[in-house]
């Protein structure tokens, strides 16, 4: 009651510049990134702390034109869109089921799923990895795209089923009292009404399949078969004498990313969160 | 016509089977990507070899070479080590969340800014910090030029202080969560609570330790262990783009020893690791779902 407005107003500068020193954290290595990736190597070398004063694409060109880079790019669009796809798929049928169907045990199955999402992948690395070489997977995308599919569903339930739950059962049960079956509810009921939380969902699952560097880096070996992150580990190793070049990489496989976030900040806060509360 | 049919309950026996058509796909999927392996994983880890050829039981000796082995000690401690890392982004974390939560203007974008790192490639991000870090590097550089030149450090290849900067970037990725996380239960909070206190005349400090942070508490410690156990069991990625468990094996962690013994070909010791770190993950992730019970009950 007795703040006067001078100690006021020294509260809430001390806050703004509180959570500006926090903010110039957390953008500068990203600025670091773009800046050192459009300056030339001699300039770098020269002082790596320098303003990109003489930009250069040179770097970025390089990337693109005679590095694996847009392949590998392209190997992680193919493994991220298939094993999201084919996990959502699932998951909406399976959620659907536990939460409208009821069906013997499906609680036991819905806390199965919340268990399963937090086990390390790491911990099942070696019987997937030796499952692979005997079945001739191991250096095709078709080896993390069955991986990926597997570990994302537990999340995707558990995800759907938590928005299924705020559907109105009347919705569902005057529906089917009309005759219609499991299927349609699910397709002309259900599924519209959940487009922004499946979208939510295939955002989240997205990016972690786009971020997964251990599994790809084990099951993809040859160079033709990597993804984007298993690339740019070799990069690191390959141009230890050029930074600019091997964070010219870096950015190309930062951008989509941040771009989709600035898009759709909204529905990444809501998903990667979604693992907390209720 | 309609109604006719429900009474005859033609349809409950469609009701009764349906859901078990539609669970089974996912069924399958985690049978596939979950209990098969970590069955498999358990018997891998009482034979000797790389398994392309016949392997060899050895009984319990893949653990008793582990628990021997100092490389494991000192992944194991490091994992360790990086749990001191979850203090400090959650209590920065909260502090910031807390600011947040005075409705300061511009709170949308600070919120967004803090996040962002959080759904970064770690890969992309390790990267730009292996160069940061390095000896001559930003870091070493800028504290050179503000003639803090002693504090300059070989941030990645001093044996004590790489994992050090494992756990700086852990902490720089991963604090915008908790920060979004806290700022969510806060805003979730009744006002009256708060508004009471502050009539009952609690200054500011008092009414976020008092009135607010224990209203949060079990989101707090759901967090907690949530971060426990991905600096136990998912740092892989950094570890591996910043220091690959070096100097030496001075930064490694359970993971890298996992994923260098199976390089070698030493997949009974890469089983029986993982078996450990499971097994410390499960007692983890039980605690994550008792403590989840009681957020959803409050």
């Amino acid at each position: 009651m007795r703040t006067s407005a001078g100690a006021r107003i020294v509260g809430v500068l001390s806050r703004h510049a509180f959570l500006i020193v926090i903010c110039l954290a957390a953008l500068y290595p990203l600025y670091f990134i773009v800046a050192t990736a459009i300056r030339s190597n001699a300039a770098y070398q020269l002082n790596p702390t320098g303003f990109p004063s003489d930009p250069t694409f040179a770097s970025l060109r390089d990337m693109i034109l005679h590095q694996p880079l847009p392949r590998w790019m392209w190997n992680s669009f193919l493994v991220t869109l298939s094993s999201v796809a084919v996990s959502t798929l699932i998951a909406l049928l399976a959620a659907y089921a536990a939460v409208f169907g009821r069906f013997w045990g499906h609680r036991v199955f819905l806390s199965t799923s919340v268990a399963l999402m937090v086990v390390p992948p790491v911990t099942l690395l070696v019987p997937m990895f030796i499952l692979m070489v005997n079945t001739g997977f191991v250096n095709h995308l078709q080896s993390v795209i069955v991986f990926y599919t597997g570990l994302l569903v537990p999340f995707a339930i558990f995800f759907l089923a938590n928005f299924f739950r705020t559907v109105p059962v009347e919705l569902i049960e005057a529906a089917s009292s009309e005759g219609a079956g499991p299927f349609t509810v699910l397709r002309r009921i259900v599924m519209p009404l959940s487009g922004a939380a499946t979208f939510t969902l295939v955002v989240v699952q997205a990016i972690w399949v786009w971020n997964e560097l251990l599994i790809a880096l084990v099951f993809l070996q040859s160079e033709s078969s990597r993804t984007l992150m298993a690339g740019l580990t070799q990069f690191q190793g390959r141009f230890v004498t050029n930074q600019p070049l091997v964070l010219a990489g870096a950015l190309l496989s930062i951008a989509p990313v941040v771009l989709l976030y600035l898009s759709g900040q909204r529905f990444f806060v809501r998903g990667l969160t979604a693992g907390i509360g209720k | 016509m309609t109604s006719e049919g429900v009474t005859r309950r033609r349809p409950r026996r469609r009701r009764v089977l349906w859901p078990y058509l539609y669970v089974l796909p996912a069924l399958a999927a985690m049978a596939f990507a979950f209990g098969y392996p970590l069955v498999q994983v358990v018997r891998d880890s009482f034979y000797a070899g790389d398994f392309t050829s016949n392997p060899i039981w050895v009984g319990l000796d893949n653990y008793k070479g582990v628990i021997d082995d100092p490389q494991f000690r000192q992944s194991i401690l490091n994992n360790l080590k990086l749990m001191l890392s979850v203090p400090i982004m959650l209590g920065l974390g909260l502090a910031i969340a807390l600011v947040l939560n005075d409705r300061i203007r511009g709170m949308r974008q600070y919120q967004a800014i803090v996040f962002l790192p959080y759904v970064l490639p770690a890969t992309a991000i390790g990267i730009a910090f292996s160069f940061l870090l390095q000896q001559n590097g930003v870091l070493n550089t800028a504290l050179r030029d503000l003639h803090l030149g002693p504090l300059a450090q070989d941030w990645l290849g001093n044996s004590h202080l790489a994992i050090v900067s494992v756990g700086g970037l852990v902490i720089w990725q991963q604090l915008g969560f908790g920060v979004v996380v806290f700022t969510a239960a806060l805003l979730a909070l009744p006002p009256e609570t708060a508004e009471a206190a502050r009539i009952d005349g609690a200054n500011w400090w008092q009414l976020q330790l008092r009135v607010l942070v224990p209203q949060i508490r079990p989101i707090i410690e759901l967090l907690t262990v949530i971060q426990v156990i991905t600096v136990i069991s998912w740092v892989f990625n950094y570890v591996y783009v910043l220091t690959t468990g070096g100097p030496g094996y001075a930064s490694s962690v359970m993971e890298l020893y996992i994923w260098r013994s199976f390089s070698n070909g030493s997949n009974g010791t890469a089983a029986a690791v993982a078996v450990m770190l499971f097994g410390m993950a499960s007692v983890l992730i039980g605690l994550s779902v008792w403590v989840r019970r009681q957020v959803a009950s409050v």
